[in-house]
């Protein structure tokens, strides 16, 4: 009995030796991340369902242009670069490079969110909007998901950048940091999805 | 005393190296797909089997380089809460798909 009891401890002790306030923050956002990858499988899922119903409207081959979307697919992919320097400075407590990450990891952002509207804007304008056809709506609504996950992204980051001007890298703004660039990561790991399951597969 | 957690925590564990290998590899599995599209030269069965080969291999470099999962024991409840998602994630997906494509199927009888 006693023997049990202590082999229990044991292992309780071996599974929280990590236990530790930012770990448990980033483990909590980490489950919300995980959430946030079920809604977008679920938006996934309606796309996959409906992605072939044009109602007599133009096509992803029509409308889509991998040339423009390989840039903005690149630019995602940059900012995803300057944001794990920014967290690597963040690592070697070096304040300016911290700041310099976050807005190159912002103007990048900002410029994937232009291309993006631009992109949108000009599918409204040629009468193709989320009306048009199933096709489109749930392009709009998966894209559309995901580019706002980005703005949201991109305001965090510019609070971010205020707080390490002001506060500098204390421990509640290193904490904020890291779960800052898990997000931002994970945006560019549903991009993968996205620009394979949308635009490519509806190109070929 | 702060560095030290740090250390422990997932987001911050990389170093340079694994960041420039993580988005080279990043970069050269966005062009495969794009090129294999682009180039039209390839049928439609070997391109979407590049494209989502690409895909999948990308998200794993991406989670190992970029996010550090690994199968380390501080990173372990991550990893099970990924796989429960991935579970849920399957059932769903599937689901639905193999739900309205048997739909489809028997309305056009």
């Amino acid at each position: 009995m006693t023997a049990d009891t202590s082999t229990i401890d044991s292992v309780h002790s071996a599974e929280f030796e990590h236990s530790d306030p930012l770990t448990n923050q980033a483990f909590g956002f980490w489950i919300y991340l995980m959430t946030d990858l079920v809604l977008f499988a679920a938006i996934f899922a309606t796309f996959a369902v409906v992605g072939r119903n044009y109602a007599g409207g133009p096509t992803g081959k029509e409308l889509f242009d991998l040339g423009y979307l390989f840039v903005e697919t690149m630019v995602l992919l940059f900012s995803s670069a300057t944001c794990g320097l920014a967290a690597l400075a963040l690592h070697n407590d070096r304040k300016a490079f911290v700041l310099m990450g976050l807005v190159l990891t912002f103007l990048l952002g900002f410029g994937f969110i232009g291309m993006e509207i631009y992109e949108f804007y000009h599918l409204v304008l040629d009468g193709n909007g989320p009306q048009r056809s199933a096709f489109l709506s749930a392009f709009f609504t998966l894209v559309g998901t995901h580019g706002s996950h980005v703005a949201c992204g991109l305001i965090w980051i510019a609070v971010m950048v205020g707080q390490v001007a002001a506060k500098g890298l204390t421990a509640s703004v290193r904490s904020r940091l890291m779960r800052l660039s898990m997000f931002w990561h994970f945006l560019d790991i549903v991009w993968i999805g996205v620009y394979t399951i949308v635009y490519l597969m509806g190109v070929i | 005393m702060n560095q030290v957690y740090i250390d422990n925590s997932g987001a911050s564990r990389g170093s340079l190296k694994s960041y420039v290998v993580g988005f080279i590899l990043s970069i050269v599995l966005t062009v495969i797909p794009f090129a294999l599209v682009m180039s039209g030269a390839f049928s439609r069965s070997a391109v979407m089997f590049g494209i989502f080969g690409a895909a999948i291999v990308q998200i794993l470099v991406h989670l190992h380089y970029f996010l550090h999962l690994d199968t380390s024991s501080a990173m372990r409840w991550n990893v099970m809460a990924l796989v429960f998602a991935l579970l849920v994630i399957i059932l769903f997906v599937g689901g639905t798909l193999w739900i309205m494509y048997h739909l489809h199927y028997r309305m056009m009888i």
